[in-house]
């Protein structure tokens, strides 16, 4: 019973990352970008609606819809001004620039907000403490059920926009020969400006989870942006329902690993993620190699 | 009536020059035909038509209006539309993806889903597959179709028949022969030079990156246009003789 508990736990925290990976897969399938600053701007979603709680005293979930414009509105001048720039000077160039965007980003908040911790969980209602106790060793929380049904209805809605819907047929087009696309008629510029959007609001979702689950301060971006990149690995880069899956494969290694010992908790998350990347991108024939070359 | 009209084009690659001075001009309703060798210039010039080459030099017009600078999506509206060398679709779109994607951008006219499905009948059974599972031969059909899509006014075609069985070309430039009867404007560049004096109207022949030769498809001496593809009889160009 302690075991299901902890796969029900993992769940309910694999859809939190699958939540906080999904923009950043997005604007890796469309545009091929790793945008480093993806954490910060999940943290600056967040801080966006704590600010708008602290000065109307509205629920985070009402704050976070009126954040959310602003976060679209982000994301596509993101890519007019810097991100489009960076992609025409070669690949490695977006990652340096969403490397100093990161770092930009938390200076501001630094800047702004103070090094001090803060929380959504008080604004987030009952939300944040209610819990079903099935057993005495099984309790399913509110929000563990309420972020994994929005992470399914987010990738659902994207899922039905990519493939029925015409701007989504355009995304995937753009995706797979962006020069082809603009052949046949599809502004690829405004394509791209597009799939920031949708990431980055998507990314201040994931930021408004983390504030309702736990803390956050303006140095939080970079854990989540590892967590977010792992389940996007494990899941298959590129692949929209992977990175769910991959999410939810890294919360269930965490909570697992938490069972042998709550210091392999992140640990066994990590391993996870490596045993991936070595078996999926033939690093296993390079280790095998090395070891047969080693006796 | 001119409806396209290139003046004086320079395209570059780097210090590469693909292009150069080229003026042609395309009148309303004719099938022109770029020939020339391999290297000759006539993609890279179809490209720059298209807006998928920014030209170094030179002026592009449609209509007489200076469209040198519209990005290519904005062409499409305008009534231009390109089946690029190599097919390039959407691999991993269906084939009723590839064709209705283009729709969006272009403009209102005879083509749609339906009539481009009629022109192509192969496509019918095909067209829930992804566009990577088709044979060469469809996706040669899914590409003039996803041109077609957008009812160009201009119709660019590079080499339709690259990498196709000679059967299937056959088919290809059969289902061509009905577009072209519609009344479109075409210009397409071929390397098979028969085909080429067959379906053409008027023919231009490139040789590096130049002009050499133009003129009616009927009036031309095959001869000729042997010669000014592969650039015979034309005065040795500075060196010591090997």
């Amino acid at each position: 019973m302690i075991l299901l508990n902890a796969v029900v736990q993992g769940i309910f925290l694999g859809a939190f990352y699958a939540v906080l990976a999904c923009g950043l897969s997005i604007m890796f399938g469309v545009m091929r970008i790793i945008n480093l600053a993806h954490g910060d701007i999940a943290v600056l979603g967040a801080y966006i609606a704590f600010v708008i709680v602290e000065r109307t005293g509205v629920s985070a979930f009402v704050a976070f819809a009126a954040a959310l414009p602003i976060m679209l509105v982000l994301g596509y001048v993101l890519q007019l001004t810097v991100l489009e720039r960076s992609l025409k000077a070669g690949i490695l160039t977006p990652l340096l620039a969403t490397f100093g965007l990161s770092i930009v980003i938390q200076n501001l908040l630094l800047l702004t907000f103070s090094p001090d911790v803060r929380s959504l969980g008080g604004a987030a209602g009952g939300f944040t403490t209610a819990s079903w106790h099935v057993t005495s060793q099984l309790s399913v929380s509110a929000l563990g059920v309420l972020v994994l049904a929005v992470a399914v209805v987010v990738f659902g809605l994207l899922q039905l926009f990519l493939s029925r819907t015409r701007a989504g047929w355009a995304m995937r087009a753009t995706a797979e020969d962006a020069d082809a696309a603009e052949l046949v008629g599809i502004d690829s510029r405004s394509v791209y400006a597009r799939a920031t959007a949708i990431a980055v609001a998507i990314a201040s979702l994931g930021g408004l989870f983390l504030a309702i689950r736990s803390v956050f301060d303006p140095a939080s971006g970079p854990t989540q942006l590892i967590f977010a990149f792992e389940a996007v690995v494990i899941g298959g880069l590129g692949s929209l329902w992977g990175t769910l899956v991959g999410g939810i494969a890294l919360g269930l290694a965490q909570t697992l690993g938490a069972q042998i010992n709550p210091e392999f908790s992140v640990l066994a998350g990590h391993l996870l993620f490596l045993t991936v990347l070595v078996v999926r991108f033939g690093g296993g024939r390079i280790t095998l190699r090395t070891l047969r070359l080693a006796r | 009536m001119t409806v396209l009209q290139v003046e004086e084009l320079d395209c570059r690659y780097g210090l590469l020059q693909a292009v150069r001075e080229v003026s042609l001009q395309v009148e309303h309703g004719e099938t022109v035909a770029l020939i020339g060798a391999n290297g000759a210039g006539k993609t890279t010039l179809l490209r720059a038509i298209a807006g998928a080459h920014r030209p170094h030099a030179g002026r592009i017009l449609m209509d007489g209006v200076d469209i040198t600078h519209v990005p290519a999506h904005r062409r499409v509206a305008l009534g231009l539309a390109l089946v690029p060398e190599g097919r390039r679709l959407f691999p991993g779109l269906t084939v009723e993806e590839n064709l209705r994607v283009a729709a969006a951008g272009g403009r209102r006219g005879r083509w749609n889903l339906q009539s481009v499905l009629e022109a192509f009948p192969l496509l019918q059974p095909r067209r829930r597959m992804p566009a990577a599972n088709l044979s060469g031969g469809e996706q040669q059909a899914v590409a003039i179709g996803r041109a077609l899509m957008s009812n160009p006014r201009i119709l660019l075609l590079d080499e339709v028949s690259l990498g196709l069985a000679p059967v299937v070309v056959g088919a290809v430039y059969r289902s061509l022969a009905e577009v072209i009867g519609g009344g479109s404007t075409v210009l397409l560049v071929e390397q098979d030079l028969t085909r080429a004096l067959r379906v053409a109207g008027r023919v231009v022949c490139l040789l590096e990156g130049r002009v050499v030769l133009q003129g009616d498809a009927a009036s031309l001496d095959r001869d000729r246009v042997v010669d000014a593809y592969f650039g015979l009889r034309r005065p040795a160009v500075g060196g010591a003789p090997a």
